[in-house]
């Protein structure tokens, strides 16, 4: 171990190193271009009512890419968060419009429901040791079923209704879905939601104890149980994490809009795990970011518009996505490689 | 001298399979025992049982005079009796630092906004590791960076810093090259002198020679023998290990197979 030996073989490309070092580099630059891209291709992009357009567009899939990514760098996947989202508008609805509810105490319900299921996913990844990415992949089924099965039971269509003229509809509406006027333009609360979430995530990730075990459950579980941290306690309240931001999304999205389809938000868990890979995630765990995620959700917000605002086909979005998430992916292998190299 | 851990005739089974039986020994305060064996000899089932992995199901484990079970890795921990496995040290992906502090975090500040005393963290571990005789240039470095040897020692580092008493080290040489192994033997010499037990787990007998204070010889999941250092030579130690008698009938058979031509 003599140092200038070391130093001989390290000395040259510090300054690149420690850029690499942080995982949502990537996904800034990318944010940048995109950005540059539209505004110069587009009038609308860089107008007030086109900013509001596209980051609103980008929080809700921000709240939950952050929370996502957390579970991803604790190594675990999550395939029910997107129909969570909306089982979780569905509880609130149903309660608030079949059972006359208060609103607020039906969004409590639907917390404990959320908090629940969250839990449960947990439970059973840590209990049997099987790949998480199956085991919610068996709630999402389930879920999904619930979801429409319920709610045809209950209402005889696929939807639930009528939440404007329930009970405290107007208090709830406003710390959810009310707009924040500035410089003329009307943006949604649900950008405030998304900033305060992911910047809650970052500092919990990056100077908290518990943020030091999400690192560490997603980069060795065996290494971390080791030296005493609560492994299974960690994972199962990254999951409960991620069912809490469904929740979020789910009340956003009821009370800004009124009503629920039953099969509403199918498909939106993969745009989660594809925003959080963008934001410099690993798929293997151990490493990661959370500001990354969100600025991964804005990148799809403002391509998703932008592509609107250029009055191109919408077809051209999944190619831009492709190749965004192989560009991410590689990247952030050679990162990992460089990092996990062995030297003996 | 003071008697640190100690194992009576422990044994264990996993279902049918009887991984470990009648084995005993100690480990006293600033000395070394190391114990020898093949791959599946039960080294490893013997260590995770002092870790608090997994626990004995017959015979008598003391720490410290009083006979314990321990249900987890942190029970043992709490008892002062530090693990470090092979390749299971360390957390690659994350920061010197952060890896040393792991499980034990310093923090400031009360209540939900508790956050990571990073400052203290960096500095005690650069503290902790030039005490060791480590220099890194940068605690920030990703542990995967390191060298086999240094995550080693960074994680030897970290079980003397946060107070073990009897330290564990399971295969800590078997992956590395000669002078890396000898950087990490020294730190085993050094944790010793500071009054630690240690438990030595190789297949080595060269790296486990020079160091050690007692033998524990494994084959099979029964003990082999024990002996003091006084009483056996590394010749001796090497032959036994090697299969002793057996090693000798093949030499028989292999000479035999060459001469007739």
């Amino acid at each position: 171990m003599t140092t200038t030996t070391l130093d001989e073989r390290i000395a040259k490309p510090r300054f690149l190193d420690r850029l690499v070092v942080r995982p949502e580099i990537g996904a800034l630059l990318g944010a940048v271009v995109v950005f540059l891209f539209f505004t110069v291709v587009t009038d609308q992009f860089f107008s007030g009512s086109g900013v509001a357009t596209w980051l609103d567009d980008a929080s809700t899939l921000g709240i939950m890419a952050v929370a996502v990514s957390l579970l991803m760098i604790g190594g675990e996947f999550d395939l029910s968060a997107g129909v969570m989202t909306a089982s979780t508008a569905l509880v609130t609805a149903t309660l608030a419009t079949q059972a006359g509810w208060n609103v607020w105490l039906a969004l409590f319900a639907s917390l404990v429901f959320a908090l629940a299921v969250g839990a449960f996913n947990g439970w059973l990844v840590m209990r049997t040791g099987l790949p998480s990415f199956i085991v919610t992949l068996g709630t999402f089924l389930a879920l999904q079923g619930l979801n429409l099965g319920v709610t045809r039971l209950v209402t005889g269509t696929v939807q639930v209704s009528g939440m404007r003229s329930t009970d405290g509809y107007e208090s709830a509406g406003f710390v959810f879905a009310s707009t924040v006027d500035i410089g003329g333009t009307a943006f949604q609360i649900s950008i405030l939601w998304w900033i305060g979430f992911a910047v809650l995530a970052a500092w919990l990730l990056v100077r908290t104890r518990f943020g030091n075990w999400i690192f560490a459950v997603g980069g060795s579980a065996q290494s971390s149980r080791a030296v005493g941290v609560p492994v299974v306690r960690t994972k199962i309240m990254l999951f409960m994490t991620t069912a809490l931001a469904a929740w979020l999304v789910g009340s956003i999205n009821i009370l800004r809009f009124a009503s629920v389809q039953a099969n509403q938000g199918i498909g939106l868990e993969f745009q989660y795990i594809i925003a959080a890979v963008i934001g410099g995630c690993l798929l293997t765990g151990g490493f990661g970011s959370a500001i990354g995620a969100a600025i991964g959700a804005l990148i799809f917000g403002m391509a998703r518009q932008g592509i609107v605002f250029a009055r191109w086909d919408s077809d051209w979005f999944m190619l831009f996505l492709g190749v965004m998430l192989l560009s991410a992916v590689l990247v952030n292998n050679a990162f990992r490689r460089r990092a996990e190299r062995v030297r003996r | 001298m003071s008697r640190l851990l100690e194992v009576k005739d422990v044994g264990k089974t996993y279902g049918s399979v009887i991984a470990l039986r009648d084995v005993s020994t100690v480990v006293n305060a600033g000395e070394v025992t190391c114990v020898l064996g093949d791959n599946g000899a039960g080294k490893s089932t013997l260590i995770k049982i002092l870790a608090g992995v997994h626990q004995h199901d017959r015979g008598e484990f003391l720490v410290e005079g009083e006979p314990v079970k321990f249900a987890s890795p942190r029970e043992a921990l709490d008892r002062g009796i530090a693990t470090v496995y092979q390749d299971l040290a360390v957390v690659p992906l994350m920061s010197v630092w952060r890896n040393f502090f792991l499980g034990s975090e310093p923090t400031v500040g009360f209540g939900p906004f508790r956050a990571l005393d990073r400052k203290k963290g960096r500095e005690t571990t650069k503290k902790a590791l030039s005490d060791m005789g480590i220099d890194l240039r940068d605690v920030e470095q990703p542990v995967g960076t390191l060298s086999g040897g240094e995550r080693q020692c960074v994680a030897i580092a970290r079980a003397v810093h946060f107070g073990a008493k009897v330290l564990i080290l399971d295969e800590p040489t078997a992956a590395l090259g000669v002078k890396q192994a000898g950087v990490v033997l020294k730190y085993v010499a050094q944790a010793r002198d500071r009054g630690l037990g240690v438990v030595l787990i190789t297949h080595n007998p060269h790296h486990a020679y020079p160091v050690a204070d007692r033998f524990l010889l494994l084959k099979r999941g029964v003990s082999l023998g024990a002996y003091e250092k006084s009483e056996i030579d590394l010749a001796e130690l090497t032959r036994q290990m090697a299969g002793g008698a057996e090693l000798e009938a093949l030499e028989h058979e292999l000479r035999a197979a060459e001469s007739p031509s």
